[in-house]
């Protein structure tokens, strides 16, 4: 697992540019294009399990959604940060990328230090140092748990439908 | 009902007699706006458009705008199957290429109405506020659910009331006083809230009402609102929306908000926010002669009859200056032909200005406009990121129309108030 440490305000641009917005909107042609304007290396280097820790607002500007479903594609864990902006938060909710808020979590990062998550319990271990998170409400977690919005769309639409005909 | 704007409107809108800060509410949308992101969007859902259909298809308000007109096979494509879908779900409201930039159509044509609760896939959303509408920015995921489900969640938002007193002195525009309370709240001061324009709103035209709401997502709110008055009145009745049928909502003491803040708009100057974050904002004599190569007067946020006429009235018997390029957005057909008709256009073009078609393109470096390494942009838009306009070593500023056409003449930041007829 690494880790990927950040500022402040990374917003939705530096994430993934605004020249890519309608050329690129499978995870295949956004993977290559992950916050290349802030750092080269991030798209050739991210693997599966990491984590993204960062600042206040991440994630401000833009509706786009690709720097979520990218970031999910690519196998991040979770983005740990000390805030998110809104739009941001609930396009990643919607791909059923973790986001975490927890500005203790962030600060208290060391180099090396290995973070794991325990979504269940809203509990982040950063190297040795534990720290709780609010649970997501109710309505929210079961998006997240089905795996993103579209998938609970379709079960509610799903089961919408069979109780029709069952009238 | 007592409470907050956003207290109010998403308690009725969710059928709840009361709602508070923080609590989860399940909404219907009356509109959701979607652009050239459209073909994305329907893309996610295919196959379930074929078995469960469009929820509602006169919710649906499709204005193609961002790659306008195409600049690639693939854009052509884009639009290609947005025209598809339009035709065989039998979508109400579709504006094609050269109609303008959404968040204008929305609102010239009379669909952002008072009282109203609308989403949008771009963050822009937010300037219906303007009109006493509830308007948020979702991401496209989102716009798919909502084209098969017609509902969402929505979080009730704390509020911030900014209270706004005096009047704007003459070459001060809403574009500084926005740029002003942004820096002062900084890019995440209004995060998750609900913001309320108080006061002496009734100084600010609609224009400059759309200029500030447009620019709320820019402090992080999640929608930005002025009040119902007579002059919203006239602007709806003018698109035939009889008043009547205008049913506003705004904030009843006994409201809690989060923050409260004043702003005297007598001390407002002109501002401009410096590269990269758009609450970097200083007076502009902080910034007096920096270079500038490209200058961009219009979009969304400052594209409008008004925006076009105060700096005609400043070029008019001028010319920008050697070396530099003026762009002119119009943010839509019908603002250009008004632009056209009023004399300011022709003024403009006369100066050294180039016309664009009403378009999104240039602002997010997606199409015309771009930028090149060590260039200095100054611009009208709502954004100043780095690789915004389509080059990460290129450097945006952003300010006022006033301030746009008189640096224009000199080739590097101004101060109009230094302006001598």
């Amino acid at each position: 697992m690494n880790v990927w440490k950040y500022g402040d305000n990374i917003n939705t641009d530096m994430l993934f540019p605004g020249r890519y917005t309608y050329t690129c909107s499978t995870a295949e042609e956004i993977k290559p294009h992950l916050l290349e304007d802030m750092d080269k290396e991030f798209a050739g280097k991210i693997k599966s399990g990491d984590v993204i820790l960062a600042g206040k607002n991440f994630g401000c500007g833009s509706s786009r959604e690709q720097p979520a479903l990218g970031l999910k594609a690519v196998g991040v864990l979770a983005i740990v940060a000390e805030s998110f902006a809104r739009i941001f938060y609930r396009a990643s909710l919607n791909q059923g990328l973790l986001l975490i808020e927890c500005p203790e979590a962030v600060q208290a990062y060391q180099p090396g230090d290995v973070i794991t998550i325990d979504q269940e319990n809203g509990r982040i271990h950063v190297g040795d140092k534990a720290f709780s998170y609010p649970p997501l409400p109710r309505a929210i977690m079961d998006i997240w748990q089905a795996g993103g919005l579209l998938p609970y769309a379709r079960q509610k639409l799903a089961s919408a439908k069979k109780g029709d005909t069952h009238v | 009902m007592i409470g907050t704007f956003a207290e109010k409107i998403l308690a009725q809108k969710a059928g709840l007699s009361r709602v508070r800060p923080g609590q989860i509410v399940t909404v219907k949308p009356d509109l959701l706006l979607t652009h050239d992101n459209t073909a994305a969007i329907i893309g996610k859902i295919g196959d379930d458009l074929k078995k469960y259909n469009v929820f509602d298809r006169e919710k649906h308000i499709i204005v193609l705008d961002h790659v306008v007109p195409a600049s690639s096979q693939k854009a052509a494509e884009n639009h290609q199957k947005v025209r598809d879908y339009v035709k065989e779900y039998k979508i109400k409201h579709f504006y094609d290429v050269g109609e303008g930039i959404c968040h204008q159509i929305v609102l010239e044509k009379g669909h952002a109405q008072p009282g109203m609760l609308i989403l949008g896939s771009d963050s822009h959303t937010c300037t219906y506020g303007a009109l006493n509408a509830f308007a948020a920015g979702i991401d496209r995921t989102e716009a798919a659910a909502l084209l098969l489900t017609g509902e969402t969640w929505l979080k009730v938002p704390h509020s911030i009331r900014i209270y706004l007193s005096g009047k704007l002195p003459a070459m001060v525009t809403a574009k500084d006083l926005i740029l002003e309370i942004i820096g002062k709240l900084g890019a995440d001061g209004a995060n998750y809230c609900s913001v309320e324009y108080h006061g002496d709103v009734d100084h600010l035209n609609m224009e400059e009402r759309m200029t500030i709401a447009n620019m709320g997502v820019e402090m992080g709110a999640k929608n930005s609102v002025f009040l119902y008055d007579e002059q919203t009145a006239r602007y709806l009745t003018e698109r035939n929306i009889p008043v009547k049928a205008q049913r506003f909502v705004w904030a009843d003491p006994p409201a809690v908000y989060r923050q409260t803040i004043d702003v005297e708009m007598d001390k407002a100057e002109p501002v401009v926010a410096l590269p990269h974050c758009v609450d970097n904002v200083v007076p502009v004599t902080d910034v007096l002669g920096t270079p500038i190569h490209q200058f961009l007067l219009g979009t969304c946020t400052n594209g409008r009859l008004t925006d076009f006429e105060t700096a005609a009235g400043i070029l008019k018997g001028r010319h920008i200056a050697e070396g530099c390029r003026l762009l002119l957005l119009p943010a839509s057909k019908s603002i250009l032909q008004q632009t056209m008709a009023s004399g300011a256009m022709q003024v403009l073009i006369e100066a050294g200005g180039m016309l664009l078609p009403p378009s999104c393109g240039p602002c997010l470096g997606a199409h015309l406009g771009v930028l090149a390494p060590g260039e200095r942009c100054l611009s009208t838009a709502n954004r100043n990121f780095k690789g915004r306009m389509g080059c990460a070593e290129a450097e945006i500023f952003l300010a006022g129309p006033q301030t746009i056409a008189w640096s224009a003449v000199h080739g590097k930041i101004s101060d109009p108030r230094q302006i001598r007829s």
